[in-house]
């Protein structure tokens, strides 16, 4: 199969360090500022930036229709930060939602200004016991999360940081600020379990695609731990 | 599990929130909420722009904490504020009122000849202005979380933020060439620690985030910044002094995004009126430089 490849909407924000963690998974990042760059991939990254700035700029270029199916589709995406805010069903005070597919309610700047901001270390349980080095800044927060929705992890005092409903992961951290690969490599494998060969036409055979996946190229050892 | 607060990481992850972004100097509420509106990523609450700052004269000051208080609540993106080169009780008053980073400029008139704040003191993250790369490490070494070419402010003119942001990835690209015995002599040489000059010379790149400033008043200023290595844009006057500056900073947001693509960019260039007069760098004095503020 050719190499996967996973979009990372670069309208503005950390477009580049998500692409470079994905380079370090051995998967190629795509930048997505038009409704054409989106032809030929597996799964989708909306970065951390400004929420504000990015839903207007979505808008702009003609991508939220086409992001929109790509999610119905079943194609994994991820959103951290400001990308967590626009997958959310509501947000507290105000803006309307995005791309409603996460059935949560989401405060932004939730913890404050930036001298607020904080780095610390969480579980997520779902990708091992190894903690998380998790950097918040201007961060927002789940208030509330529906009964679909797997809550990931949470800081020491509950609130929710990290959610997955079917086939849509946030963080209100920055995993690609820490170097941390975990959260990319489970998107890389649920996007090759999405786009199997055969392309529906052929019995799912789950985790083959991750397989193949795996032996195509180095640096994917925390992949195999995580699916 | 141990939280800390206002680390390096996140001091310099804001900036790396706002790449490939729009910063707009403001100086009411009103422009405050027509740049968010037009796509901006955060904005610089100011009293007067700094083609204002330059036609004034006198001595140009932080401004009003009332009017940065009323920008902040105005909006949802982060704000910055200035403060004079070395006056760092100007500093503590812009971190007391919660702003989201501090610009200590060239385009205020400096408090000290000598010496620049020492960033690393404060809780809140810090901008400064470089014309090369000794310059943008030694403000780095002082703590500066992030950097900007100085360019020349209030002009309208691009010529030097170009002449200044090939400056600083000349510089890193010379660097990168030496041999790492060859590196003790460049730092001298650059004026700058050696940990930091060989840190760019093996990564290829500055530590931090660098956006161009001074001088941006069109779309295409914008990408040519962008094309020369800006992680982004601060616009000053070439805003509010444009025409139509809901539009230029709209269309100016627009090809800061899509800067290699030049159908988008004559897309978003057209009919947008007049962009700020702007003044030919060879008809001001040299002591009416800003760039050459700062060391």
């Amino acid at each position: 199969m050719t190499a996967m490849k996973i979009g990372v909407l670069a309208m503005q924000g950390a477009f580049a360090e998500h692409i470079q963690i994905l380079r370090d998974i051995g998967v190629e990042g795509v930048p997505i500022r038009l409704p054409e760059d989106l032809d030929g991939i597996s799964g989708l990254i909306l970065p951390g930036g400004e929420s504000t700035t990015m839903r207007k700029l979505v808008d702009r270029w003609g991508l939220r229709e086409p992001i929109e199916r790509l999610i119905e589709s079943g194609a994994p995406v991820l959103g951290t930060c400001a990308g967590m805010i626009l997958l959310s069903r509501r947000i507290v005070d105000g803006d309307e939602s995005v791309f409603p597919v996460l059935d949560v309610e989401i405060k932004r700047n939730a913890f404050g200004r930036q001298l607020d901001s904080f780095e610390t270390d969480l579980v997520v349980p779902l990708l091992g016991n190894r903690p998380m080095h998790a950097v918040f800044i201007r961060a927002p927060i789940v208030e509330r999360a529906g009964p679909d929705v797997d809550v990931l992890a949470r800081l020491d005092d509950g609130r929710i940081v990290a959610v997955r409903q079917r086939n849509v992961l946030a963080t209100a951290f920055h995993p690609e600020l820490a170097g941390e690969t975990r959260f990319h490599s489970l998107l890389a494998t649920m996007a090759a379990d999405h786009d199997e060969p055969g392309e529906g036409s052929a019995p799912r055979r789950r985790g083959s695609a991750a397989r193949d996946m795996a032996s195509g190229s180095p640096g994917r050892n925390r992949q195999a731990a995580s699916s | 599990m141990s939280t800390e607060t206002s680390t390096w990481a996140t001091k310099k992850g804001l900036a790396q929130m706002l790449k490939g972004g729009v910063i707009m100097d403001v100086v009411t509420a009103e422009h405050a909420r027509i740049a968010e509106d037009a796509g901006a990523c955060a904005v610089m609450a100011l009293e007067r722009v700094p083609a204002d700052i330059r036609a004034a004269g006198g001595v140009a000051r932080m401004s009003d904490p009332a009017l940065i208080e009323e920008i902040m609540h105005a909006v949802t993106i982060p704000v910055m504020a200035k403060a004079r080169i070395g006056h760092f009780v100007e500093a503590q008053i812009l971190e007391a009122l919660g702003v989201d980073y501090i610009d200590e400029s060239e385009v205020l008139t400096p408090a000290d000849e000598s010496f620049h704040i020492d960033k690393h003191q404060f809780k809140v993250p810090f901008v400064c202005g470089c014309r090369d790369l000794g310059e943008a490490l030694r403000r780095i070494a002082e703590g500066a979380a992030m950097i900007r070419t100085k360019g020349e402010a209030g002009t309208g003119n691009i010529v030097e933020a170009v002449r200044h942001i090939r400056a600083v990835h000349s510089g890193i690209r010379a660097l990168a060439a030496k041999r790492d015995d060859e590196l003790f002599t460049a730092a001298k040489d650059l004026q700058a620690p050696y940990e930091l000059v060989a840190e760019v010379a093996h990564t290829g790149r500055l530590p931090v985030v660098n956006f161009v400033a001074g001088g941006i008043s069109t779309p295409a200023d914008a990408a040519l910044a962008m094309q020369l290595g800006a992680e982004g844009v601060f616009v000053g006057s070439g805003i509010f002094k444009s025409d139509d500056p809901a539009r230029m900073a709209r269309a100016i947001v627009q090809a800061t995004t899509h800067y290699d693509d030049p159908r988008i960019l004559a897309d978003v260039s057209k009919g947008l009126g007049a962009p700020m007069r702007g003044l030919e760098l060879a008809t001001i004095a040299e002591a009416d430089r800003l760039a050459v503020r700062g060391w």
